[in-house]
C-alpha cells in the first residue's frame, strides 16, 4: 500500500483554487492551435469540457456511442443543479454547500474538491442562463429555487422536471457552436474500446465505429474520460440501456486507479419491478417525499389480501399501517436522505411486507396531502362547508400542479391511477459515487488522462446529495478541467502531430480486433442479456443495498464463474464489420463481469458502514450505518494487475481540516 | 430573401399563403358580384359590365389576378414535388387520419380538381369575353350591339350556361373540392404568415370554416338557382 | 399476449430492405413495447438469428432515442409519449403489428429500424446555440429579469427531444417543428436574442439543404410530438424567418 498524492494545493481551503490557478502553466493561444484533445462522453462533463476546450483554441475530437451528442444520459436527471448563489437570502454561501456537500458524503470525499466545487456552483448558473437554458422563474422574472434532500437552504436551481435536460441541452448548443466551425470533430456512434499509451503518457484510443464496425486510431496529446456511472453492473438499474463502464474501465487496465467502486446510490423512489421482462427502472423525483407518506400493512394477514386482490389498500384502516419511517424517525420522517430511506423500504419488505406481487414495493401516499391542500385551497376560495370529496378534488388540483408530469408518467408504466390508489415504489440502482480515482486536477494516475464527472469519484464521497450531480459535471467540464489541463498540455507544445502508426497504437487496435473476434466466434449458447442478468442478480442480493461479509464472498465467486462462463457460452450473433448491437452490448457486459468483482471487493475491504454502503457487520444498536473514522477516512483506489482479483489497494488519506467529523443521525 | 439553391422553404410557403390571401379576397368579391345575379339582374348587369370594362380592372388588376392563380399553382405543384421527395419510401402502414385532416393532406389534389374546373370555367366565360371584347372589338356589353335599346348580356349568358344539368353537376362538385381546399387553406396561410396567437388563432379557425363553407355554398346556391329558375 | 410482428429488416444504408413476419409468443401486458421487442431479440439470438436493430437509451422517454413507426404512428398509438413509453396493454392478443423505421430522405436508415438523425446535429450547428463561451465572468443569471411568460413559453419549446417524430409523421418529412422549437426556446429570451435572426436564416438554409419537406400546417407533428411542442412554435419561426429575410443584405 502507498499514499496517493492528490497534489492539492497549499493554503486556506478557500484560497486554494484561486492560488493554484494563478500558478499553473498556461498554452498560449498560438500554440492551442497545434494541440488535440480526445474527449469521449457528450453528458454534462463531457460536452462542457469539450465545448469549452475547443473555445479556448484546442482541436477537440469528441466521442460518443449515441446517434447525437444530445442523447447522454444526463439528459434524465429531474430534479435540479444546487449553487450557492444565496438568491432566497436564507444564509447560503459557498462553505454551507461545501459543509452540506462533505456531510451528505458522509466524510469520504476529499475537502478541497469539494469546496472549489461549491466555489464555482454559482458561476454555472451565470453560465448556463447566458447560454438560454430556461431556469424556472418567479413572476418578477427572476430566477426561482426549490429545496432539496433534506438542506436547509432553498439553493437548487430547475427547470421543471427536467432540469438536465436542458443543461445538458446547453452544453450540446456550446458544442454544437464548435462543431459548425470546425474545432470539435464529433464522433457519434462510436464507443472508445482502449486507451493508447506512449512513454508512458495516454496519446490516444482505439473505437470502433459502430455503425460500420470499423477499428479506428485516433491521436490526441491528452484523453479525457466523461462516460458517467457503472450502474448497469446490476443489469437493473435508472441509468440509461447503454449506460457503461467500458471507458472508464480500459483506462483502468491501463493503469488509472479505480476508486471505491462500492460507493452506490440506491434511490428510494423508483418504480418497482413488474416482472421478469422488465429491462430497466424509472425514477420518480425525490420531491414526491415532500407530500407523500410511506407505509405498508401492519399485519401480514392484510399484505396477503392486498397482493391477492382481496382487498384494495385503501380500504386499509389507519391503525393498520405502519408508516415506517415515520416511526423510525420521528425528526425527518418521510425525507431522510436517500439511503436511509431506501435501507428501510428494503427491510420492511425483506420482512414479507411487500405490497406487489413481486414482494418488492412499499407505498407512497398522498392523500393525507390531498385532504391538506385541499382544505388549504377551500380557505383561500372561500367555499364554506366543503364536503370531504370536494376537499379531495382541490387537493389532487393542487398535487397535479406539482407533480402531474410524475403522476401521468406513473400511470402510464403501472397503469393504476396514482390519484385514487396509492403509488407503489422501490429503491433502485441510480448513481455511482465511486469511479476513476483523479488528482486535484482531475487527471488520472495516467498522465494525460483525465477524468470528469459521474466517471470519476471525486467529490460525493460515500453518498451524493440531490441536485449534487449536476453541478459537478459542469463544473469540472465548464470550470476545472479547462484550466488544469493547460498545465499538463503545457509541456506538448513542441510536441507535434501524434503518429497513429506508432507500434503502441497497432498494438492496442490488435487487442481491440482479437477481443472482439473472440466475442464473435465463441458461438455459444447463451445471449449477452443472459449473463448480465446473472451478474445483475448477483450485485443487487449481496453486493446491494444492505452488505455482509459472507455474502460479498459470495458474490466474487460467483461473478468469477459468470464470467468464465460468459467467456466460454456466450453467443453474440452477427459479424464484426457491421452494425452489431449485440457486440456492443457483449463488449460492455465483459467489461461489468470484471468490474462486479472489484466492486464486491471493495465492499469487503470497507467493514465500517457509510453513505451508500451499509455493512451489517457495522451498524449501531437501533441499526443505523456506523463509520469507523479511526480506520476508513481514506480513499480505496485499486491499481489492475491483470486480474480484478489481483488488484492492489492504494490509499489516500482523507484529512478533515475545516469540517469536524459526526455521525450523521435523523432521528 | 433567397439563398444559393434558390428560395427558401419558408419563403416559399409565405408566398403560397400570400397568393393565396389575394385569391381569397378575390372570391369573396367574385362571390358578391355573383350574387347580385339572384337578386337584381339590372345591378349584376351594371357591375358586371364595369368590371369588364374598366381599364384598371382588365389591365392591372386581371393580369396580377392571373399570375396570382397561375402562381399559387405552379408553386402548390413544385412544393408537392419536392415534398413527394422528401420521403422516397413510404410507410407500408400509415395512419395519417389519426393526426391530421383530410383536407390538410389532399391540398394538391382538391388544387388540381379546382384547375380542371377554371379550364372549364374559362372555356365557359372567360374566353368567349376576350372574344367578344378583344377579337371582335365589342365593348358594349350589350345582347345585340346593333341594337342600344337590347340591354346588356351578362345575365342571360350566365343563366343560359346553368340550363345544362350537367355543366350545373359539375360546377357544384367543383365547389365541393373549392370548400375543402379553403377549409385549411384559410387558416393555413395564416399559420405559414407568422399570425398564431391562443387569443385570435381559434377565431381564425372559425372564421375559415366559416368562409370555406358559405362561400363555396353561395356558388353552389348561385347555379342551383338558376338551374332551377332558368 | 401473442402477437405478429410485420418488421422492417435491411442489412444496411445501401441493402434493399423488406418486411417480414415474425410472432411473439407469452408478452406481458406490463411490458413496455421495447421490452417485448427484447422478447423477440432474445428468441432470435437463442435461435441463431440475427436480432433487429433498433435505437433506444434511456427507456423514460427523455433522451430521443427510441424510434419507431408503430402500425402507422410515430411512437405507436398513445399520445405524448415516446415509443420506450408504450405499453403493451394498449394491444390486444392476436393484434398484428407494423413496426417501421422513420422514413424520409434526410433520415437514411442505418440498419433494420435505426436511421440516422445527423441531420438534426448539422442544423444544429448550423446555429442553434448563442455565441457565449465559457466564462467564469458572465454576468451575473439574475441580471437580466425575464418574464415569466416568456421563460415558460421558452422552456416548452425547450423540451424538444429531438427524436424526428414530426419529421416522421409529417406527410411532407418536414423538420419545421424541431428547427422553430430550437429558434422559439432563444428568440424567447434575451440571451439568445441578439442574434435571433442570423440564427432563424442559417438554420432554415441547413434545413432545407438537408433535404427535409416544406410545411403545409397540416398539424400532425404537433400530435405525434411526445413533448407536445405547439404549431405555434412554427408560426413564429415563420415571423422571425421573414422579418430576417426582409432586413437582410
Amino acid at each position: 500500500m502507498t499514499n496517493l498524492d492528490a497534489k492539492i494545493p497549499e493554503g486556506p481551503i478557500a484560497e486554494k483554487w484561486t492560488n493554484h490557478k494563478n500558478k499553473i502553466n498556461v498554452v498560449n493561444p498560438a500554440n492551442k492551435r497545434a494541440i488535440d484533445v480526445i474527449v469521449v462522453g457528450t453528458g454534462l462533463a463531457g460536452g462542457s469540457a469539450a465545448a469549452s476546450l475547443a473555445e479556448l483554441g484546442y482541436n477537440v475530437k469528441a466521442f460518443c456511442f449515441q446517434d447525437s451528442p444530445r442523447r447522454a444520459h444526463s439528459i434524465a436527471a429531474q430534479g435540479g443543479i444546487n449553487a450557492a448563489k444565496n438568491y432566497q437570502n436564507d444564509g447560503d454561501s459557498t462553505y454551507r454547500l461545501f459543509y452540506d456537500t462533505v456531510k451528505g458524503g458522509d466524510y469520504r470525499s476529499r475537502e478541497a474538491n469539494v469546496y472549489r466545487l461549491a466555489e464555482v456552483s454559482a458561476n454555472i448558473i451565470d453560465q448556463c442562463v447566458a447560454q438560454g437554458v430556461p431556469f424556472a422563474r418567479d413572476y418578477g422574472g427572476l430566477l426561482d429555487n426549490r429545496s432539496f434532500g433534506g438542506v436547509l437552504v432553498s439553493r437548487t436551481f430547475y427547470a421543471k422536471g427536467q432540469t438536465g435536460q436542458q443543461l445538458l441541452l446547453g452544453a450540446y448548443s456550446a458544442m454544437s457552436r464548435q462543431i459548425g466551425k470546425g474545432k470539435i470533430k464529433m464522433y457519434n456512434r462510436h464507443e472508445m474500446l482502449d486507451l493508447v499509451k506512449i512513454d508512458g503518457k495516454a496519446r490516444g484510443i482505439i473505437a470502433r465505429d459502430l455503425v460500420t464496425g470499423q477499428i479506428e486510431r485516433h491521436s490526441a496529446h491528452a484523453v479525457v474520460i466523461c462516460s458517467g456511472g457503472y450502474g448497469n453492473v446490476f443489469f437493473l438499474s435508472t441509468n440509461a440501456m447503454g449506460s457503461n463502464a467500458t471507458a472508464a474501465w480500459k483506462i483502468h487496465k491501463k493503469g488509472a486507479f479505480f476508486a471505491n467502486p462500492c460507493y452506490t446510490q440506491i434511490h428510494p423512489t423508483c418504480i418497482p419491478r413488474s416482472g421478469e421482462h422488465q429491462s430497466k427502472l424509472t425514477l420518480m423525483s425525490e420531491s414526491l417525499r415532500n407530500d407523500g407518506r410511506i407505509w405498508v400493512p401492519k399485519h401480514l394477514k392484510d399484505v396477503e389480501a392486498i397482493r391477492s386482490g382481496k382487498m384494495k389498500p385503501t380500504q386499509l384502516k389507519e391503525e393498520d399501517r405502519d408508516y415506517y419511517l415515520e416511526r423510525r424517525y420521528p425528526a425527518f420522517g418521510n425525507l431522510v436522505p436517500r439511503d436511509v430511506a431506501s435501507r428501510a423500504a428494503k427491510e420492511r419488505c425483506d420482512a414479507g411486507f411487500g405490497v406487489n406481487a413481486t414482494g418488492e414495493a412499499v407505498y407512497l401516499d398522498f392523500s393525507a396531502a390531498f385532504m391538506r391542500y385541499g382544505k388549504e385551497k377551500a380557505n383561500v376560495e372561500g367555499i364554506e362547508n366543503a364536503s370531504e370529496a370536494e376537499i379531495r378534488k382541490l387537493g389532487q388540483g393542487v398535487i397535479e400542479a406539482k407533480y402531474g408530469n410524475l403522476f401521468q408518467m406513473y400511470e402510464k408504466i403501472v397503469d393504476q391511477n396514482p390519484y385514487e390508489t396509492p403509488m407503489m415504489i422501490y429503491p433502485a440502482v441510480h448513481y455511482t459515487m465511486g469511479g476513476v480515482w483523479v488528482d486535484y486536477n482531475l487527471m488520472t494516475t495516467v498522465p494525460g488522462c483525465y477524468c470528469l464527472g459521474e466517471a470519476n469519484f471525486s467529490d460525493h464521497g460515500a453518498n451524493r446529495l440531490g441536485a449534487s450531480a449536476l453541478m459537478q459535471g459542469l463544473a469540472d467540464g465548464y470550470f476545472v478541467l479547462p484550466y488544469t489541463i493547460g498545465d499538463y498540455l503545457a509541456n506538448d507544445i513542441r510536441t507535434g502531430p501524434i503518429s497513429i502508426d506508432s507500434p503502441e497504437f497497432l498494438e492496442a487496435e490488435k487487442e481491440v480486433k482479437d477481443r472482439l473476434s473472440k466475442l464473435i466466434n465463441n458461438k455459444g449458447v447463451h445471449s449477452v442479456d443472459y449473463f448480465h442478468k446473472k451478474l445483475g442478480k448477483v450485485m443487487w442480493d449481496k453486493v446491494g443495498m444492505a452488505r455482509n461479509e459472507k455474502g460479498l464472498k459470495e458474490a466474487i465467486t460467483e461473478i468469477r464463474e459468470i464470467r468464465e462462463q460468459f467467456w466460454k457460452e456466450v453467443r453474440v450473433p452477427g459479424s464484426l464489420n457491421e452494425f452489431n448491437q449485440e457486440l456492443e452490448k457483449a463488449e460492455r457486459v465483459g467489461d461489468f463481469l470484471e468490474l462486479g468483482e472489484l466492486f464486491a471487493m471493495d465492499a469487503l475491504q470497507r467493514t465500517e458502514s457509510c453513505g451508500g454502503h451499509f455493512r451489517e457487520e457495522s451498524m449501531t444498536e437501533e441499526g443505523e450505518a456506523l463509520r469507523d473514522d479511526k480506520n476508513f477516512a481514506f480513499v480505496a483506489a485499486w491499481e489492475y494487475k491483470g486480474d480484478p482479483k489481483d488488484a492492489v489497494l492504494h490509499k489516500e488519506a482523507l484529512e478533515f481540516k475545516d469540517i469536524e467529523l459526526k455521525q450523521r443521525s435523523y432521528k | 430573401m433567397s439563398t444559393h439553391e434558390g428560395m427558401t422553404s419558408i419563403v416559399r410557403k409565405f408566398l403560397m399563403a400570400l397568393s393565396g390571401f389575394f385569391l381569397l379576397i378575390f372570391l369573396l368579391q367574385h362571390c358578391a358580384i355573383n350574387f347580385l345575379s339572384v337578386i337584381s339582374p339590372d345591378m349584376f348587369n351594371s357591375v358586371s359590365h364595369f368590371m369588364g370594362t374598366n381599364p384598371l380592372i382588365q389591365f392591372a388588376m386581371q393580369p396580377i389576378l392571373a399570375f396570382g392563380v397561375f402562381f399559387h399553382i405552379i408553386m402548390g405543384v413544385i412544393l408537392n414535388k419536392m415534398n413527394d421527395a422528401a420521403r422516397p419510401i413510404k410507410y407500408a402502414m400509415n395512419k395519417p387520419a389519426e393526426n391530421s385532416s383530410w383536407m390538410s393532406r389532399n391540398m394538391v389534389i382538391t388544387g388540381i380538381m379546382i384547375l380542371l374546373f377554371l379550364g372549364l370555367h374559362f372555356y365557359d366565360f372567360w374566353i368567349p369575353e376576350l372574344n367578344v371584347k378583344y377579337i371582335q372589338g365589342d365593348m358594349s356589353g350589350l345582347l345585340d350591339p346593333t341594337f342600344a335599346e337590347s340591354g346588356l348580356r351578362y345575365h342571360e349568358e350566365l343563366v343560359h350556361k346553368f340550363h345544362n344539368p350537367i355543366r350545373t353537376s359539375i360546377y357544384i362538385l367543383a365547389f365541393v373540392f373549392l370548400s375543402l381546399h379553403l377549409l385549411h387553406g384559410f387558416q393555413s396561410a395564416f399559420q405559414s404568415a407568422g399570425f398564431r396567437h391562443s387569443k385570435y388563432t381559434p377565431m381564425i379557425k372559425k372564421l375559415g370554416n366559416l368562409y370555406g363553407i358559405i362561400v363555396p355554398a353561395g356558388f353552389v346556391f348561385i347555379a342551383i338557382y338558376h338551374f332551377i329558375n332558368g | 399476449m401473442d402477437l405478429i410482428l410485420k418488421i422492417w429488416r435491411q442489412k444496411n444504408k445501401e441493402a434493399k430492405g423488406e418486411l417480414k413476419t415474425y410472432e411473439v409468443k407469452g408478452v406481458s401486458p406490463d411490458s413496455s413495447f421495447l421490452e417485448m421487442l427484447d422478447v423477440l431479440n432474445d428468441d432470435l439470438v437463442n435461435k441463431g438469428d440475427e436480432p433487429v436493430a433498433f435505437d433506444h437509451d434511456c427507456r423514460e422517454g427523455i433522451c430521443g432515442m427510441c424510434s419507431l413507426y408503430i402500425n402507422g404512428e410515430a411512437h405507436g398509438p398513445d399520445r405524448a409519449i415516446t415509443t420506450c413509453q408504450l405499453h403493451m396493454r394498449k394491444f390486444k392478443d392476436g393484434d398484428t403489428i407494423y413496426i417501421e423505421p422513420w422514413r424520409a430522405a434526410a433520415f437514411p436508415v442505418v440498419k433494420d429500424l435505426v436511421v440516422d438523425r445527423s441531420a438534426f446535429d448539422r442544423i444544429m450547428a448550423a446555429g442553434g446555440f448563442v455565441s457565449v463561451n465559457t466564462s467564469g465572468n458572465t454576468q451575473d443569471a439574475n441580471a437580466l429579469p425575464i418574464p415569466k411568460d416568456d421563460a415558460d413559453k421558452a422552456f416548452d419549446a425547450a423540451t424538444c427531444i429531438g427524436c424526428g417524430a414530426c419529421v416522421a409523421s409529417c406527410k411532407n418529412a418536414s423538420a419545421m417543428l424541431f428547427v422553430s422549437a430550437k429558434v422559439s426556446q432563444l428568440a424567447l429570451l434575451p440571451q439568445g436574442r441578439v442574434e435571433a435572426e442570423r440564427r432563424a436564416i442559417h438554420m432554415v438554409e441547413q434545413m432545407d439543404h438537408e433535404g427535409f419537406g416544406n410545411c403545409t400546417n397540416t398539424g400532425a407533428c404537433e400530435v405525434e410530438c411526445p413533448k407536445g411542442i405547439s404549431l405555434e412554435n412554427i408560426a413564429r419561426l415563420n415571423r422571425e424567418y421573414l422579418s430576417a429575410a426582409i432586413k437582410a443584405e
